[in-house]
């Protein structure tokens, strides 16, 4: 079993503070979801897990499996096992999708010990159909001229390609259709497992019907303010979330500001 | 005040090169008349690039005797990898200044077509080559390096390609350098008559790291009504060259010059690439990537001008600039009076790897008529720290990642180089240059 630690976590951006003290731990076999309205630091926390440049950690924690993730480079949390299923993928001129993802895999591999190519590519294959993916996402570059649910997917062919212990989801249902918002479920439902642990971010739970969390947790003015099981998410559906702001006595759940 | 350098080499030097090279006399003809027009010319004026400071006009020999190769399996191993020996049937090597290697199909002999070096075309294929020499291409007065190069030429070949043959291989030429003080005033000239199509692939090679001399060097394509000729080029010159490139197409009717460059001396070089779209319905589509590095400075003008009627014209430029190099990329659509329906466009995009680097994406677009459509787009910026970001996120290093963003800027032109051998060669230059 491999744990994820988040610790009294603080990030800002641009000197704002975004995350103000989040506690988490995540454990592999378990799927995590963080639900919240816009603007409470959900998307801050993923970035700021991976290290991404815009965010400063100014206090707190990340270990995996004690290790402090925080210091390492962002390709070393990587090959360490972390995986960010991001919002917004960027697009990448002149390197198709299949040479990415085998520089990806052989990253993690000694070198000499590369992944054989018909290997890689039975295993795309099958990935890509059970994705509903066009033959030719393979050969084309990287997220360009991707359509929004395009780009979902693809992310979700990199985390089943790259298998690591734990994923960061930020918001990988948003601007999908119901079809598309099936095959991505099956994509991280196949993932379930005892060497994957994943943190899904949404705000909506229509996600959660298709993949059920074991822990949900909410989060409001950059802290994670409630946990509980999926029972809380459809609580939420429910409701909405003015409910848990009267139970804690906060006005307003943002922070002020998130990119 | 300038001052005006005289050169020293004299009629008598040019007559008795000449004499040597065995060529046609109305060629050492029209090299003593170029001479005496050289000191009276302007240089050029590239825009944005002062050049009035570089030697274009001093070099240490006019021509060295280098050796020559029996078998292309006599090819040093840098030259070696560039070409496909086995199956390779169309090549002309030139060693330093000595046309060292030829081979041509019988079966493209039989169908008239023509591959020579210069001065034995000169002499073998007289009124063709006069014909196209500095004529209605680049002209001998067009400015001093011109009529300078008309003077000293010493390399070069000849391609001709009948009417209705298509040639499916392309055919290759390697300009290899490997002596300091040898100067490279090359001229190719690529002849496609009328519904002919040919593929033409160069490569200049410097397996020096340093050069004493200067490269001057022409380059005329001429399309007749219907052909088609596809131009790919590898420069790695050295370091201590000036280079001057001048590589010119002049299209017919319905026919069509696509131009693939990967200019990738180490020299400081001004590279002039010019296709005149005069037959109606021609076209033109320039595509050229470029790495800087060091200190080199560079001026790269595309220029597509428009004469026919519905003619179209597409420049692409991708430059990557690092170190303290600078480069200005100037890109010329020009739409005359006449060339009703015509279409130029462009686009230039720079990468910036350092902060001392300097790219300059100068689009010009000069249009004299109205019922035409034309586009520019340019850009210069840096390695985006979110795509670096993306990647690094999946275990790959940030150097690595610098890579894959670098060859991926540059692909759109590497694809398009019609041999494997050289696009590989392109693929591993961009690799050495950008590390």
């Amino acid at each position: 079993m491999a744990t994820l630690e988040i610790k009294d976590l603080h990030v800002s951006i641009e000197d704002k503070e975004i995350l103000k003290g989040v506690n988490l731990t995540i454990n592999t076999n378990e799927i995590h979801a963080i639900m919240g309205p816009n603007g409470t630091g959900k998307s801050t926390l993923a970035s700021a897990i991976m290290g991404h440049p815009k965010y400063e950690v100014t206090s707190g924690s990340v270990l995996l499996d004690g290790e402090e993730v925080l210091e390492m480079e962002v390709d070393e949390r990587a090959k360490a096992g972390l995986f960010l299923g991001m919002q917004y993928p960027s697009e990448i001129t002149g390197v198709t999708n299949a040479d990415f993802l085998r520089s990806g895999i052989n990253a993690r591999r000694e070198e000499g010990d590369e992944i054989s190519l018909m290997k890689f590519i039975r295993e795309l294959d099958s990935k890509m159909e059970m994705l509903e993916m066009d033959e030719d996402m393979a050969t084309r570059y990287l997220n360009e001229g991707f359509s929004g649910g395009e780009k979902k997917r693809n992310e979700i062919l990199q985390l089943m390609m790259l298998k690591p212990k734990f994923a960061i989801l930020d918001e990988i249902d948003s601007g999908l259709d119901i079809d598309a918002l099936r095959i991505v479920s099956t994509g991280i439902n196949e993932m379930r497992g005892e060497d994957f642990g994943c943190l899904i971010i949404t705000h909506y739970q229509r996600l959660l019907n298709y993949i059920t969390p074991d822990h949900v947790h909410v989060m409001m003015q950059g802290r994670v303010v409630k946990s509980g099981g999926a029972e809380l998410a459809r609580k939420l559906e429910e409701h909405g979330y003015d409910w848990i702001k009267e139970e804690l006595g906060i006005e307003e759940e943002t922070v002020e500001q998130e990119a | 005040m300038t001052v005006e350098t005289k050169l020293a080499l004299t009629g008598d030097d040019v007559r008795s090169y000449s004499a040597a090279t065995g060529e046609a006399s109305w060629l050492t003809d029209l090299r003593l008349e170029a001479l005496d027009k050289v000191d009276a010319l302007p240089m050029p004026k590239p825009d944005k690039t002062k050049i009035d400071k570089w030697n274009f006009t001093e070099f240490p020999v006019h021509a060295v005797e280098s050796t020559v190769f029996e078998s292309l399996s006599d090819l040093p191993d840098d030259a070696k990898s560039l070409v496909d020996a086995e199956n390779q049937k169309n090549i002309y090597v030139q060693h330093n200044n000595t046309p060292a290697y030829l081979s041509l199909s019988e079966d493209l002999k039989e169908q008239g077509v023509i591959m020579t070096d210069i001065f034995t075309a000169s002499r073998e294929h007289s009124d063709l080559v006069k014909k196209y020499f500095m004529t209605d291409g680049v002209k001998v007065d067009e400015h001093r390096l011109t009529a300078f190069h008309a003077a000293l030429m010493n390399g070069g070949v000849f391609v001709y390609v009948p009417k209705n043959v298509e040639v499916k291989q392309p055919i290759q030429v390697l300009f290899l350098h490997d002596d300091a003080q040898a100067s490279l005033f090359n001229h190719v000239i690529v002849v496609a008559e009328a519904n002919s199509s040919v593929t033409y692939v160069e490569n200049y090679l410097s397996t020096v790291t340093h050069a004493e001399g200067l490269a001057n060097i022409v380059s005329e394509v001429f399309t007749g009504d219907n052909a088609v000729v596809t131009y790919g080029a590898v420069d790695v010159l050295a370091e201590g060259f000036t280079t001057y490139v001048n590589r010119r197409g002049i299209a017919g009717r319905d026919s069509r010059i696509d131009w693939a460059l990967g200019l990738m001396n180490d020299s400081n070089t001004i590279s002039n690439n010019l296709t005149h779209l005069v037959g109606n319905g021609s076209r033109c589509d320039m595509k050229s990537v470029v790495v800087g590095r060091g200190s080199q400075k560079q001026n790269f003008t595309s220029e597509i001008v428009h004469w026919g009627l519905d003619t179209e014209g597409h420049i692409l430029k991708h430059g990557v600039m690092k170190d303290a190099s600078s480069s200005i990329f100037n890109g010329i659509g020009k739409i005359e009076k006449g060339a009703t329906r015509s279409n130029a466009e462009q686009e230039s995009r720079v990468l910036m790897l350092s902060e001392k680097a300097r790219g300059d994406a100068n689009p010009i677009l000069l249009i004299d008529e109205d019922d035409v459509t034309a586009g520019h787009a340019a850009s210069v910026g840096r390695v985006d720290p979110l795509q670096l970001f993306y990647l690094m996120s999946r275990g790959i290093s940030k150097q690595e990642a610098e890579r894959l963003v670098i060859h991926g800027f540059l692909a759109p032109v590497v694809s398009k180089l019609p041999i494997e051998g050289v696009k590989k060669q392109l693929t591993e230059v961009i690799e050495r240059k950008v590390r």
